[in-house]
């Protein structure tokens, strides 16, 4: 059992506000991913959960008990960190054995549960080498090992690729989704990479200077973002945003509308404009288009336009695709 | 680009380098050769360089008259005693310090080392009078004590300095693993910072080891250590130059070979951090 609840959680350093009042209900099971600018809090809020920071004011319940000053310890939750953070002083195997060694298990069981997550994890052949020793991904792999053995509640991880290269992020990405589907534990993801947050997650959170912002399913937020930061974050390319006029037509402060909602043509359309840089990916061709009084736009097309700087184009919004927002941003 | 250095300037900087040594270690040479010769040629007024009659008596003098070994062993006891004790209270207060700070830690950390600004006979009489009352003059005990509170400063200041450099991850990391407080400085803080441990060790030894304000005052006949044994012979007999070296070399020795033999780990721990 896994479910977390945070109840009016706030935290301060000192004199400076970085989580005002969050309310969270994380389910058994699930995998919630915390998304947001650096410095919106993320980590401290990850932090809070595992007992590695005290709360402000609030309450954190672990399976409905209240363990807002219980140690990390005593919470039963595996942390997986950005640095690896393994014990340099030890063995692979003796790196995955320490928490068992901590819970006291017999050392049969320790060297069974260690030889079980090694094979899982491909760790087999190295489990009498120093951390010093492995690759990057390697690392990964142990950090996840040491938190995998002891079974727990839930658990945290706090950026664990972003150290990685690409081809490997994308690699470690599915077996975390991977292993996810086989533990069925609750497992709370921090990034600022909005892929992971959209291909991981049951339900993600957004923050933003400490608040959340919106907390739903992936699809949920793309298709429905409760504001325009929301709106801006989620997505890539980014949404493209109108204020004034051209906004007030759809009786909004402002409207947005994603890069792949547009019908492009060379000859008639909404909005009028230039076609500045044409980044070409292949599957697909982002254009940066200059419009006449409207800024600069994206737009997404297929891979086999063949548009050059200095084309002019007409962009068509899809008029069941555009978002409203009132003064203060949130979605009308 | 790697820097070209001529040869000349290489050989120059090498001698250079031998000069500096030998400057520095000339007087301990003078003191070990002396050590060998007879009185007479030790005092005379044109000396040689090596004895030119060779002769252990020295030693055996310095035996007879004041017991080596029982000084020797009382040295080995205080040094080691007061550095372990040292450590034992300094572990965790560097640990609190290094991962656990507060608004006060730097103060605290100041003032501690202001300790060890102040001359140690501003403290003479006080610390002699308590000495008095407790009952701890001329004690091995006593003198182990005191040796701790002196070098406490420098054991926190040096761990605390070697702690700064272990990431916070790692024990946060053994925080969520399940590890109480106590496991997490026995199992990840300490094995993590043995250099810094060890040297930090070694230098308090040697500094113990050559203590002589303290030891001289507090102690006499019972718990004098190999400082303690050297002072009886610079005095008042008039002066036995060898025999007073040869007191000398036997004191110096032990240490001298500790260090000898642990000049990597010293070398290593007094420039850890230095290079990252
Ligand atoms: N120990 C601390 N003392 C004071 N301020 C802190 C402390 N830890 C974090 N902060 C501040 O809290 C804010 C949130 O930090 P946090 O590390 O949670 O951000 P984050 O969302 O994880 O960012 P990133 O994506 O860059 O990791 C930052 O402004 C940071 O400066
Ligand atoms: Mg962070």
């Amino acid at each position: 059992m896994g479910s977390i609840t945070l109840e009016h959680v706030n935290k301060s350093f000192g004199e400076v506000e970085i989580i005002p009042d969050i309310s969270l209900d994380i389910r058994d099971g699930e995998f919630v991913v915390f998304v947001g600018p650096s410095g919106c809090g993320k980590s401290t809020l990850l932090r809070l959960i595992a007992g590695l920071e005290d709360t402000t004011s609030g309450t954190i319940l672990l399976d409905g008990q209240d363990v807002t000053d219980a140690p990390p310890a005593r919470r039963g939750l595996a942390m997986v960190f950005q640095s690896y953070a393994l014990y340099p002083h030890m063995s692979v195997r003796d790196n995955i054995a320490f928490p068992l060694k901590m819970a006291k298990l017999p050392q049969d069981v320790i060297d069974q549960k260690v030889d079980y997550a090694a094979r899982t994890l491909n760790l087999a052949s190295y489990l009498d080498r120093r951390p010093r020793a492995l690759s990057g991904g390697q690392r990964q792999r142990v950090a996840i090992g040491r938190a995998i053995v002891r079974e727990p509640k839930a658990f945290l991880f706090d950026e664990p690729l972003s150290n990685l290269d690409a081809a490997l992020r994308v690699n470690m990405r599915l077996e975390i989704t991977e292993l996810h589907q086989q533990l069925k534990t609750t497992m709370i993801y921090v990034t600022h990479d909005q892929v992971e947050a959209m291909t991981m997650a049951d339900r993600i959170v957004v923050l933003n200077a400490g608040n959340v912002e919106q907390f739903g399913s992936p699809l949920d937020l793309y298709k429905k973002p409760a504001n325009r930061f929301v709106a801006g974050f989620i997505g890539s390319p980014k949404m493209n945003f109108v204020d004034g006029p051209e906004a007030a037509k759809h009786n909004a402060h402002s409207i947005g509308v994603r890069p792949e909602h547009f019908k492009l043509s060379t000859t008639e359309g909404a909005w009028k404009g230039t076609v500045g840089v044409a980044e070409q990916l292949g599957s697909d061709t982002f254009l940066h288009v200059q419009t006449d009084g409207l800024g600069l736009m994206t737009i997404r097309t297929d891979g086999d336009q063949t548009f050059r700087h200095g084309d002019v184009v007409w962009l068509t919004p899809d008029p069941t695709r555009i978002y409203k927002f009132d003064a203060a941003g949130k979605a009308i | 680009m790697a820097r070209r250095v001529s040869t000349s300037t290489k050989v120059g900087f090498t001698v250079l380098a031998w000069a500096v040594a030998l400057l520095i270690f000339s007087p301990i040479l003078w003191t070990v050769l002396t050590a060998f010769k007879t009185e007479a040629e030790a005092i005379a007024a044109q000396p040689t360089f090596f004895p030119q009659n060779f002769t252990l008596e020295n030693f055996g003098a310095v035996q007879d008259r004041s017991d080596y070994f029982k000084h020797a062993i009382n040295s080995i006891i205080v040094s080691f005693g007061s550095t372990i004790l040292g450590l034992i209270i300094a572990i965790p207060a560097a640990w609190s310090m290094a991962f656990a700070p507060s608004k006060r830690t730097k103060d605290i950390l100041m003032w501690m080392l202001s300790t060890k600004m102040m001359p140690a006979v501003g403290v003479l009489i006080p610390i002699y009078l308590i000495f008095r009352d407790l009952r701890l003059l001329d004690t091995v005990h006593g003198l182990t004590l005191i040796m701790t509170l002196i070098n406490l400063p420098i054991i926190v200041w040096m761990l605390y300095t070697y702690f700064k450099e272990i990431p916070v991850d790692i024990l946060e990391a053994a925080r969520m693993d399940g590890a109480e407080l106590w496991n997490e400085i026995v199992h990840v803080l300490v094995p993590m910072a043995v250099p810094g441990i060890a040297s930090t060790l070694l230098l308090n030894v040697i500094l113990a080891w050559n203590e002589a304000f303290w030891t001289i005052t507090l102690t006499s006949g019972r718990a004098g250590t190999l400082t303690a044994f050297i002072s009886s012979f610079s005095s008042p007999q008039g002066l036995f130059l060898a025999k007073l070296s040869a007191a000398s070399l036997l004191a110096i020795a032990p240490i001298l070979l500790l260090g000898w033999f642990s000049q990597k780990q010293l070398v290593r721990g007094l420039t850890f951090g230095a290079v990252k």
